[in-house]
């Protein structure tokens, strides 16, 4: 996990603008379609209409979490930090693919 | 692929924060007060109406549906079932009487086999035992028979018993709790997060049901489903929605689920059968 982490973080960090775009772009795609992130089930979010509320609504998203690496663990496993949560684990259970995180949280720093 | 996960972490926390871990008489008090003191504006007795208990803005649409029941059918058709001669020249009255007015016995407690019994399964027994094939579980001949016996029913309260003298009884109590506390599927959902914790919350569009009442008003017909279900096609319709494998409907995970939640709808009313979104 670490390493995965770390890799993550390097892509990132070494991204051209162009590809951050992408990443974007694609984050989103993944966030709203409700086979994959369905984020909007539970967060309002970039204007996506009829939301759900059980989270709370995802915005400056940067100033929330000015590390990155905080916010990609909370996607990959939020019940670290609250086993409670209805949120789900998106990477322990493997409902998304690594990059497919990574994308949606390139997206998510654009809100 | 789905995945069943448990997370006993959560089940145990919940409990020590509403103080359930005493018994099922001190888990039902509990349960009422959260919900009552959740939803203030709701008379205790309106909980058995379902996710209306507690969306005044869905209501009235709910109500003029109810007007003219998507169920009315069903009943008619569960009437002449009810009613229809075995093979032997025996029905299912000469089980349930003349009107089959049986929904406030149920889920009961089977000492001899030490199993709990839904009506359902009760009725599928009759018929086997009288020498003919038993209903499929889930949507149907099941469903519109217990619609008639239901509607004939309304008004009997919900009173489940779990027998002390009876350790087996209590433990299939205590699994059926622990499957409602239980997170699973590769969604991580217990039923308690979205029928509890977060009940009357916003999922895209729907608002989630409170749990107290959920078992009051089988079966419904769904517009989802543009037909009937059983509580158990319910039940099994979640666990697919969480991504989790749905168990076998009238298997002991969903009767023993289908005992703790109806226990915990003790003291209100059986409405069924009811139309629901």
């Amino acid at each position: 996990m670490k390493k995965e982490l770390l890799t993550a973080l390097l892509a990132s960090a070494l991204m051209s603008p162009l590809a951050i775009a992408d990443a974007v772009k694609q984050g989103k795609e993944i966030a709203w379609s409700r086979k994959k992130g369905n984020c909007l089930t539970c967060h309002m979010m970039d204007g996506g209409q009829q939301t759900g509320n059980s989270g709370p609504p995802l915005m400056s998203m940067k100033a929330r979490y000015p590390d990155k690496a905080a916010l990609r663990e909370q996607i990959w496993d939020p019940t670290k930090r609250n086993p409670l949560t209805n949120m789900p684990p998106f990477g322990r259970n493997k409902i998304l693919t690594e990059a497919e995180i990574d994308q949606v949280v390139e997206y998510l720093y654009s809100l | 692929m789905k995945i069943i996960i448990r997370g006993t972490l959560a089940t145990l926390g919940l409990g020590i924060a509403l103080g359930v871990s005493a018994g099922p008489v001190e888990d039902q008090a509990a349960f009422q007060k959260y919900y009552e003191s959740r939803f203030p504006n709701t008379p205790t007795a309106d909980f058995a109406n379902g996710v209306y208990s507690i969306l005044p803005e869905a209501r009235e649409q709910w109500e003029s549906i109810e007007e003219f029941p998507p169920y009315e059918i069903a009943i008619e058709n569960g009437e002449k079932l009810y009613h229809s001669k075995f093979a032997n020249g025996k029905s299912l009255a000469d089980c349930f009487g003349p009107e089959g007015a049986v929904r406030g016995q149920y889920p009961l407690w089977d000492k001899d086999r030490g199993m709990v019994v839904t009506m359902e399964r009760a009725v599928n027994e009759c018929r086997e035992a009288n020498g003919e094939k038993p209903y499929g579980w889930k949507k149907g001949k099941i469903a519109d028979v217990t619609a008639y016996m239901s509607y004939n029913s309304r008004g009997q309260e919900v009173k489940v018993d779990i027998p002390s003298n009876d350790p087996r009884a209590l433990a299939a109590y205590e699994d059926g709790k622990e499957h409602f506390y239980t997170k699973r599927g590769q969604l991580n959902f217990a039923c308690a997060d979205c029928h509890m914790l977060t009940a009357g919350n916003l999922y895209r569009a729907d608002t989630t049901s409170p749990a107290f009442g959920h078992a009051t008003s089988w079966p419904v017909f769904r517009s989802k489903w543009q037909s009937m279900g059983t509580l158990h096609r319910r039940f099994a319709g979640c666990h697919n929605n969480i991504r989790a494998n749905p168990y076998k409907a009238q298997g002991a995970e969903y009767s023993n689920l289908e005992y703790f939640v109806t226990y915990m709808s003790n003291g209100l009313d059986f409405n069924g059968p009811a139309a629901r979104k």
